[in-house]
């Protein structure tokens, strides 16, 4: 049975940007695009540049997939997925996340 | 021990450097210890472009020698030490330092030296040479104190000397033995066009003169008296009367040399010693001395080929030329007098536009034979290669030198031009090597430099190398992706022109009407830069936020362990003890690192995200704004101290930096811009380093353009001279407008510049002469820029709503515990990744 947690509420969410949350002591970037009503949470941890910022990374998409790029070095992870797509053996923890009467939810691991 | 044979080169010059070059790219090199001599102090440079040493290049722009070069290929170099005699029998070269060496192959490029009439008084002080960068330095130095300049020799060569005179600010004579300029080259119409539009430019020529003495002068420091009694007085002579090859090494070890000099050389460049070679314009070829680079070059090639065993000969060279001289297009073909029996001619001159053609052609009326342009040397290319592959001339052959009527095109295509056609002379690259490392994958123009070597000599040849190559692509199918992404099918400047002209206020408008997908990393900062540029909104306005790079969207610098630094701006680098003492209270408050940054202001490390309104709000009151160091914008205006305390300054150069500043700042651009301001020539604020510098003179401000520093440094270029204020302004409000229009995302104005056609001229014409009658609209959009700043900060710090952004978590006020810091020489450093691990244990005990 998933868990959802309450994090925020969409009004405190960046328009087609990040913010970060913690979530049971765990850094959850939360990426918001209005246009498709859709909310991502990845973790904030950045493999390559060892910080936590990929919450503050652009977002967008590419062939199709949506991705953040890391504001460090530039590479793109997949945010449904956590996958990067420039060195695909290397993946981030993706949670489920989604918007519930204005409230934003996230589904931490067990 | 050593199983290599002794390879010696005597002469580093353009060809004897060139010839290692191509030895070194050789396996032949293999078989050789490699030694060579220098005599000058200084390692291969170009001497065709000696005069841009005028227009502010240094010897080390000037360098043909890559850094390294001799160590990397473990060739021996004796620089300023000059190879002093041969001798044949041991095999030994022995030099004026006492350098012995036994060689098993010699290989002999010691140049040429200009030749000096024997006119009585001709070793007179300031009577001067044109051939070495030292001959430069001696010229400048006699001009400091001179106003009058006079270049004996009316040739190539000393013309190019005549600018240099000219560029030094001197009155400047030439004066020619011969009845008209260029004697070898032109003919008597074309010789009279070139003279007025020379003179047109103040330069005053006298033909027909023969120098029979050199004496103290009354006004000057010399006059020259002539043969037919006139009197000329001048401070600097410049013998520019052609070159004498220097065979004195090789007449001195009894190799044949000419009746009037030269080395003698067969076809593989051998001399009467079959172990001695000779190249470049020390060699005579058939009766001939080479006095250009691209045979010496050719020369050269034959011997590492002779060397390898392979199959080559030197059997002469074309001595077209084409040239800019004093900004007036001249060139010359082959047979340009018609020596050749039954040759025909057919000219064009136009007195109004001061265009002078002529052709010269075969009797049957086939081929091309030779041809003098003056005044518009456009169709040199063409006209070449149908000389030189004899290409079968049109029926009316002098449809190739009359100006265009109607819609008839006689240019020669670059399909015309069989597979052997050579492209680049300097480098003999054929049309055919071009094609093959099209094939290969070579699909710019950068890479095929770099691969074939091709335009990368006089440069002559680059126009036609694009339209080869544009036209080899089109023929493979290719298109030039120059999409700025998956999102949008358009370049950066399409995309500023699609805003500006439909009116396009946001990146989502742009993307529903131009774009598809979401849009990413590179066209979302692109279009928030050009947002940015064109209606100058508040960057983090909501619907721009998304677009922004990291560094913008918290108006700070992003450092590796996600804290960011802040700067202030600092305008001019000018700042009163109380600033001073203001910044230094912020940074001890919030415990940051600080640092001068290079461009004059103070750089404070190590703020967390939610320190940074407070750190501004400080900063604001005690009277600072934002330095725009996180965005790509006018960064700083560098100055020296200037003429308020300098003994040397000329001007104000503090008081015109802050001004520029002041101006600017705020402006987004495709990258960062940065500037300097230097009060007089001794240029302490390394103002040509800029992409926008100012030099303070005598007469008015002088203005550079397109230099930086960083992973290639350029040197800036000399855009305007003698610039009062106002003048001054326009220019830089014109160029950075038209910069921030048209450049590519993140091309730095150097290479937005380089990649113009045309380059620097086009850029003047555009700027100084308006050519696109685009300076008004230029102007207004500075104006609007100017008038619409504000502090991204101040705006920031007032906004509630901004400020909620600038936490690390959206429902914590706890800071991010990765970042730690460790102290180091007094002050705080990101600690490393074992500092941090046993940070956390001493934190957990």
């Amino acid at each position: 049975m998933v868990q959802w947690q309450d994090v925020c509420s969409v009004d405190e969410l960046q328009p087609d940007s990040g913010v970060c949350a913690l979530v049971e002591g765990l850094q959850v970037a939360i990426f918001y695009m209005p246009k498709d009503k859709a909310v991502f949470a990845i973790n904030n941890y950045d493999p390559f540049g060892n910080a936590n910022v990929l919450s503050r990374g652009i977002i967008g998409d590419i062939n199709g997939q949506p991705v953040v790029a890391s504001p460090l070095y530039k590479q793109h992870f997949n945010l449904q997925t956590g996958v990067c797509l420039e060195n695909e053996t290397v993946t981030i923890p993706a949670y489920a996340a989604r918007i519930v009467n204005g409230s934003v939810q996230v589904s931490m691991p067990e | 021990m050593s199983i290599k044979q002794t390879l010696v080169v005597i002469g580093n010059g353009m060809v004897g450097q060139n010839f290692l070059d191509n030895l070194v790219s050789s396996p032949v090199k293999e078989k050789y210890e490699i030694v060579t001599f220098c005599e000058e102090p200084r390692t291969a440079y170009d001497r065709v472009h000696l005069s841009a040493f005028f227009s502010g290049k240094t010897a080390g722009d000037l360098s043909l020698v890559e850094p390294g070069f001799f160590e990397q290929h473990g060739i021996t170099i004796h620089v300023g030490d000059k190879a002093a005699k041969i001798y044949r029998d041991s095999k030994t070269v022995v030099s004026e330092k006492g350098v012995l060496i036994h060689y098993d192959k010699l290989v002999l490029a010691t140049g040429s030296y200009p030749f000096v009439p024997p006119v009585p008084g001709h070793d007179r002080a300031q009577c001067l040479v044109y051939r070495t960068i030292e001959d430069l330095e001696a010229m400048t130095a006699a001009a400091e104190n001179g106003k009058v300049g006079v270049v004996v020799g009316g040739g190539l060569l000393g013309l190019e000397a005549a600018k240099a005179l000219r560029d030094l600010g001197l009155q400047t004579h030439i004066v020619e033995f011969a009845p008209r300029l260029m004697a070898v080259q032109l003919d008597d119409a074309g010789g009279a066009m070139l003279r007025r539009k020379i003179e047109e430019l103040g330069v005053i020529v006298h033909t027909g003169k023969n120098t029979s003495l050199i004496t103290d002068g009354e006004q000057c420091m010399n006059k020259m008296c002539f043969a037919d009694g006139e009197e000329l007085e001048t401070d600097i002579v410049l013998f520019s009367a052609g070159i004498r090859p220097r065979d004195d090494i090789a007449r001195d070890c009894a190799l044949d040399v000419g009746p009037r000099g030269g080395i003698v050389i067969n076809n593989q460049c051998l001399t009467s010693d079959p172990d001695i070679y000779a190249i470049g314009e020390c060699a005579l070829w058939n009766g001939m001395i080479y006095g250009l680079v691209a045979p010496g070059y050719a020369m050269a090639r034959t011997v590492v080929a002779d060397l390898a065993g392979k199959e080559a000969s030197f059997t002469g060279a074309d001595m077209s030329t084409k040239l800019k001289l004093m900004g007036v297009d001249v060139a010359s073909i082959g047979d340009a007098h018609a020596r050749t029996q039954g040759a025909l001619v057919y000219s064009y001159q136009n007195g109004d536009h001061e265009v002078y053609k002529r052709l010269v052609v075969s009797q049957d009326k086939k081929q091309l034979l030779g041809a003098v342009l003056v005044g518009d040397a456009s169709g040199y290319t063409t006209l070449l290669q149908y000389c030189l592959n004899g290409i079968e001339l049109p029926e009316n052959p002098d449809a190739l030198i009359l100006p265009p009527r109607g819609d008839e095109s006689v240019g020669l295509g670059p399909d015309a031009l069989p597979l052997s056609a050579q492209i680049c002379s300097c480098f003999d690259v054929t049309k055919g090597a071009v094609c093959k490392a099209i094939e290969a994958g070579c699909t710019s123009i950068g890479a095929l430099k770099a691969e074939t070597k091709a335009s990368t000599g006089c440069g002559g040849c680059a126009p036609l190398l694009k339209a080869v190559m544009n036209s080899e692509l089109a023929k493979h199918g290719f298109t030039v992706n120059t999409d700025i992404c998956e999102h949008f099918a358009y370049t950066r400047q399409d995309l500023y022109n699609l805003i500006m002209v439909e009116e396009i206020r946001t990146f989502d408008a742009l993307l529903e009407k131009h774009g598809k997908g979401k849009g990413c990393e590179i066209c979302k900062p692109a279009v928030g830069s050009i947002l940015a540029s064109y209606w100058n909104d508040y960057i983090l306005k909501t619907e721009h936020l998304g677009l922004q790079d990291t560094n913008d969207t918290f108006l700070a610098n992003m450092q590796k362990d996600g804290t960011y630094s802040v700067v202030p701006r600092i305008t001019g680098g000018e700042i009163s003890p109380d600033m001073l003492i203001a910044l230094g209270q912020v940074g001890k408050k919030y415990k940051l690192y600080t640092k001068i940054t290079g461009g004059q202001r103070v750089d404070l490390f190590g703020a967390r995200v939610d320190q940074l309104p407070h750190i501004w709000k400080e900063l604001i009151a005690a009277g600072f704004e934002s330095g725009h160091a996180y965005g790509k914008s006018l960064r700083t205006v560098k100055s020296c101290v200037g003429s308020a305390w300098c003994r040397y300054g000329v001007d104000d150069s503090v008081g015109l930096a802050i001004e520029l500043e002041n101006r600017y700042k705020g402006l987004r651009s495709p990258h960062k811009i940065k500037f300097a301001v230097s009060g007089c020539t001794r240029e302490c604020a390394e103002a040509q380093g800029k992409d926008v510098g100012v030099i303070a003179t005598e007469t008015g401000w002088n203005l550079y353009v397109c230099g930086n520093g960083g992973m290639k440094p350029r040197h800036a270029d000399l855009f305007a001279t003698s610039l009062d204020k106002e003048t001054l302004i326009k220019y830089i409000d014109r160029f950075l407008s038209f910069y921030v229009r048209t450049a590519d995302r993140l091309q730095r104005t150097s290479v937005w510049m380089e990649n113009m056609e045309g380059g620097l001229d086009y850029l003047k014409s555009v700027i100084i002469d308006d050519k696109l009658g685009l300076c008004e609209q230029l102007e207004q959009h500075m104006q609007h820029i100017i008038d619409t700043y504000h502090c991204e900060w101040k705006a920031t710090i007032e906004d509630e709503a901004k400020l909620k952004r600038f936490r690390h978590f959206i429902n914590s006020d706890q800071p991010d515990e990765m970042i730690v810091f460790v102290e180091e020489r007094g002050q705080i450093r990101p600690a490393d990744e074992e500092e941090r691990k046993h940070f956390k244990l001493v934190e957990v005990a």
